[in-house]
C-alpha cells in the first residue's frame, strides 16, 4: 500500500523538520498578529453573535 | 448602501433538533438497557439481537451520530446562517442532508442488532453505509462552503472556523479509517491489519471525539453562549489561538488509546506528549467560555439556559484535564480497560455534549416559536435531574474502575495473584453498576421533562419557517493587503485548505512511518493465517461483538502475564483484519485463551456461562448451537483476505472447505470424546471453538 509509494521518496527525513519550521513560524506569526491586531476588528468580530439581538428582538430570551 | 432582503431557514433547524431529541431518547434507553445487562444478564433476553455485544455499539452510534450529530447540524444551520447573514446555500442540499442522515441512522439501527459490523469501535457500520455517510457528509460540506461563499458578512466568526475544521477532518478520518475490502453486501474486512489497523482506528476514534463531539460544539459554544449571556465572548483573541492550537494538536494524540500495547514505543510517546499539550488549548477554550459570563453570574442563578451551559463547559474542562492525565502511562496502566474510561467519556457525553445541547434547545425553542419557555421550573428540574444523574452515573464508575484495576494487580505474599478468578473482580463492582444505572435513569427522566416542556412551549407559540432578515450585500470591491490572518478570514477556501494541512500533518507523521518502517512490526515466523474454520469463527466473534467486553491484548505487566500468559507481540496480529484488541474488559482478556480449556468447556460456557462460572455476567449464545456456518462464503473470505495481503496459496479457496471439514470433524469428535456431546460439525459453535482455541497459540508452538 502506502509503503510502496513512500519508500521511493528521497530524503524522507527532512520533511518532519520542514513541517516543524512551518508550524513554529505559523504559530509565532499567529501570536504576533493576535497581539497587534486592530482593536476595532476584534470588537466587531466578538459582537457578531450578539448584535442582531440588539437590533430587533432584545428581550426574547429574557423569559425569567 | 442598499439592504438585501432574504430569509433564514428555520424549518431545517427544527427538523434536525427534533430528530436529535427523538434519537437521543432512543440512544439513552438503549444505553440504560446495556447498563442493566451488566448486572442482570437476563436482560440480554437470550436473543441474538439484544445481547450486550450488539446493543453497546447501537448505543454508542445512536448517541454519537444520531443524538449529538443531529444536534450539531441544528446548531450549525442556525448559527451559520445568522453569522454569515445568508440563507443556507441550497434548500435541496439541506433536505438531502437531513433525510440522508436519518436514513443512515435507520440503516445503523437495523444492521447493528443484526450483527452486521466491521468490528471497529465507533466505525462499526458496514461499507455500503460508510459510503452513504461519506456522500451525505459531502452534501453537508458543499452546503456549508456554498453558504460561506455567498455570505453578506466579510469576516468569518470563529464558530465558522470550527465548523469548517469539523467538516474537513471528519471527512478525512472517516474515509481513511473505513478502507475495507468487501466480501459481500454487508461484510468486509478492514484494509489494515493488526498494529496498523489499531493505529488507524484510534487515530480515527480519538479524533472522532475531537472533531465530531468537540470542535462543532466549541463553535456552538462560541455562538450560543454569548447569545444566551447577551454579551460578547470573553476574548476573541484567545479564541483564535484556541482554534489553531486545538486542531493542530488534537490530531496527534490518538495513540494514547494504545499505551502498553504492541504499538511501537515511539508512537505511544508521541501520543502522550501531544495529549499533555492538549490541556492548554482545551482549558483556553473552557476559560474563554466561562469568563464570557463575567459580570453576569447573577443571571446564571435564574436562567436555565446558562445553567446548562455552565455545567457543560465545566464538564468539558474536567474531561479535557482528565484525558491528558489518563494519557500518562502510569495512570493509563491503572485506568485502561476499566470503567474509569467509561466514566470519563460520559462526563464528556452527558455533561459537555448533552448539557450544551439541552441549553441550546431551551434557547432555540422560545426563539424559533416566538414565545417564552413554557415552564422555567420544569427546565430547572431537568437541570438538577441531569446534574445529579451525571454525578450518580460517574462516581460509582470511578470507584468501580479503580477497585477492579487494583484487584487485577493484587498479589498475595506468596507471589500469586490474590484474585485469580477474573469473575471475583467483576462481582465486587456489580453494586457500582447498579448505581450507575440509577444515575442514567435520572438523566433520562430529566430529558422527558425537557420534551414535555418543549412541546408545550411550541404549542403556545407559532413557528416561522422562514425568518425574514435583511443585510447589505457584500461589496465586491477588492481589498488587498491587510494582515495575513484577516486576509485568511476573507478567503474561506484558502482557510479550509490550511485547516486541512494542519490536521493532516499529525496524521501523516503517525501513520506513514508505521506502514513504512518494517522494524515497527517485527515478523514472527510461526504466525500463520487463520484456517478457514477459524476464519468463520472469527467472523462470528466479530458479529457477536465479543470485542466489546474482551480484549485481545496482554500488556507487559507481571499481573497480566501471570493471569493471561505471555504478553502480546506486534507480529502476532499481522493477519488480523480487523484488529480485535478491544478497549474494555468486562470479561477477561482472550489473547491466550487458546488451549487453556478443553473444547467441551467452551461448548458449555457459550451455552450457559452462568452454569460454568457461577455468577458470570456473560450472556448465553444458544443460537450458535442451532445455526450453521455458510460454506459458500468460505471462498469469498479467502479471496478478499488474499487481496489485502494474507498469504493464502493460489487457488486455496477451492480446497478450503475440505480443510474446514477436517478441522470441524476433529472438534466434533473431541467434544464427543470429552463429554459425550453430539454436535453437527457445521454448527457455528464449532467454528467459534476453533477460533478461540487458536488464539495466541502461534508463538506457544514455537517455544
Amino acid at each position: 500500500m502506502f509503503k510502496y509509494y513512500f519508500e521511493q521518496v528521497n530524503n524522507v527525513e527532512v520533511w518532519p523538520i520542514i513541517s516543524l519550521i512551518i508550524f513554529i513560524t505559523f504559530f509565532i506569526g499567529l501570536l504576533v498578529w493576535v497581539v497587534k491586531v486592530d482593536k476595532k476588528y476584534i470588537q466587531d468580530m466578538s459582537n457578531l453573535p450578539v448584535e442582531e439581538d440588539a437590533e430587533n428582538n432584545k428581550n426574547q430570551f429574557d423569559y425569567v | 448602501m442598499e439592504l438585501e432582503k432574504f430569509s433564514y431557514d428555520n424549518k431545517i433547524v427544527k427538523y434536525f433538533a427534533v430528530a436529535s431529541i427523538i434519537f437521543g431518547i432512543v440512544g439513552m434507553l438503549v444505553g440504560l438497557t446495556a447498563a442493566i445487562q451488566l448486572f442482570y444478564p437476563i436482560f440480554n433476553f437470550d436473543l441474538a439481537y439484544t445481547t450486550f455485544g450488539r446493543i453497546r455499539p447501537l448505543h454508542t452510534n445512536a448517541i454519537i451520530f444520531a443524538f449529538v450529530g443531529n444536534a450539531m447540524f441544528a446548531g450549525v444551520y442556525y448559527s451559520m446562517q445568522r453569522l454569515l447573514k445568508a440563507r443556507m446555500f441550497n434548500d435541496l442540499l439541506s433536505w438531502t442532508h437531513f433525510w440522508g442522515w436519518q436514513l443512515i441512522i435507520l440503516a445503523a439501527a437495523i444492521t447493528l442488532p443484526l450483527g452486521l459490523t466491521s468490528g471497529k469501535e465507533y466505525a462499526e457500520l458496514e461499507w455500503p453505509i460508510d459510503i452513504a455517510i461519506a456522500l451525505i457528509w459531502v452534501v453537508f460540506g458543499i452546503n456549508m462552503i456554498g453558504t460561506i461563499l455567498k455570505r453578506r458578512e466579510r469576516h468569518m466568526y470563529v464558530a465558522i472556523w470550527f465548523y469548517i475544521a469539523t467538516f474537513v477532518t471528519v471527512a478525512v478520518l472517516h474515509i481513511v479509517n473505513s478502507f475495507a475490502i468487501p466480501v459481500e453486501l454487508f461484510k468486509s474486512y478492514s484494509w489494515y491489519a493488526g498494529v496498523q489497523d489499531a493505529l488507524v482506528q484510534w487515530w480515527y476514534g480519538h479524533n472522532a471525539v475531537a472533531f465530531f463531539l468537540t470542535t462543532p460544539f466549541l463553535g456552538i459554544m462560541y455562538y450560543f453562549l454569548p447569545k444566551a449571556a447577551n454579551r460578547p465572548v470573553y476574548s476573541y483573541r484567545l479564541s483564535i489561538i484556541h482554534f489553531w492550537s486545538l486542531i493542530f494538536i488534537y490530531i496527534w494524540a490518538g495513540p494514547h488509546h494504545l499505551l502498553y500495547t504492541s504499538l511501537p514505543d515511539w508512537a505511544q510517546s508521541l501520543g502522550v506528549a501531544f495529549s499533555i499539550m492538549l490541556i492548554a488549548p482545551s482549558w483556553g477554550g473552557m476559560l474563554n467560555g466561562l469568563l464570557t459570563l463575567r459580570g453576569a453570574w447573577d443571571r446564571v442563578r435564574e436562567d436555565p439556559v446558562l445553567k446548562f451551559m455552565v455545567v457543560a463547559v465545566t464538564a468539558y474542562g474536567m474531561a479535557t484535564l482528565e484525558g491528558p492525565l489518563l494519557s500518562l502511562k502510569n495512570v493509563n496502566a491503572i485506568a485502561h480497560f476499566t470503567d474509569w474510561i467509561v466514566a470519563h467519556v460520559h462526563i464528556g457525553g452527558l455533561g459537555w455534549n448533552g448539557f450544551l445541547i439541552f441549553g441550546m434547545l431551551y434557547w432555540l425553542w422560545p426563539k424559533m416559536w416566538g414565545t417564552k419557555i413554557h415552564s422555567v421550573k420544569m427546565a430547572n428540574t431537568h437541570f438538577w435531574l441531569g446534574t445529579l444523574g451525571i454525578i450518580i452515573y460517574a462516581l460509582p464508575l470511578y470507584v468501580a474502575g479503580v477497585v477492579q484495576s487494583l484487584m487485577w494487580k493484587q498479589f498475595n505474599p506468596e507471589g500469586f495473584l490474590e484474585y485469580k478468578n477474573f469473575l471475583e473482580t467483576v462481582v465486587q463492582i456489580l453494586p457500582m453498576y447498579m448505581l450507575r444505572a440509577v444515575g442514567g435513569t435520572l438523566y433520562i427522566v430529566g430529558v422527558f421533562y425537557m420534551v414535555v416542556n418543549l412541546i408545550k412551549t411550541a404549542s403556545q407559540g407559532s413557528f416561522v419557517n422562514n425568518e425574514d432578515a435583511e443585510a447589505p450585500a457584500l461589496e465586491k470591491k477588492v481589498i488587498t493587503g491587510g494582515h495575513w490572518h484577516s486576509v485568511l478570514e476573507r478567503k474561506p477556501v484558502l482557510f479550509t485548505v490550511l485547516a486541512l494541512v494542519a490536521i493532516l500533518i499529525g496524521g501523516i507523521f503517525e501513520l506513514i512511518p508505521t506502514f513504512l518502517i518494517k522494524s515497527n512490526v517485527p515478523t514472527i515466523e510461526a504466525v500463520k493465517p487463520y484456517t478457514p474454520l477459524e476464519l468463520h469463527g472469527r467472523d462470528i466473534y466479530i458479529r457477536e461483538g465479543c470485542v466489546n467486553c474482551h480484549s485481545q491484548m496482554i500488556r507487559p505487566f507481571r499481573s497480566e502475564t501471570e493471569r493471561y500468559g505471555e504478553y502480546s507481540k506486534a507480529g502476532e496480529f499481522v493477519y488480523d483484519h480487523p484488529f480485535l484488541w478491544g478497549s474494555k474488559r468486562n470479561g477477561p482478556d482472550l489473547h491466550r485463551i487458546g488451549g487453556k480449556y478443553p473444547d467441551s468447556w467452551h461448548y458449555y460456557h457459550m451455552l450457559d456461562p452462568g452454569a460454568v462460572s457461577s455468577g458470570s455476567i456473560m450472556p448465553s449464545y444458544p443460537w450458535l448451537f442451532e445455526d450453521v456456518i455458510d460454506l459458500d462464503k468460505t471462498a469469498g473470505k479467502i479471496n478478499a483476505l488474499r487481496t489485502i495481503g494474507v498469504p493464502y496459496q493460489d487457488r486455496y479457496e477451492e480446497i478450503a472447505n475440505e480443510d474446514l471439514g477436517r478441522q470441524a470433524q476433529k472438534i466434533a469428535d473431541n467434544l464427543k470424546e470429552q463429554d459425550g456431546i453430539e454436535v453437527a460439525k457445521e454448527a457455528e459453535i464449532v467454528a467459534m471453538i476453533a477460533y478461540l482455541q487458536r488464539l495466541g497459540t502461534d508463538i506457544k508452538a514455537s517455544k
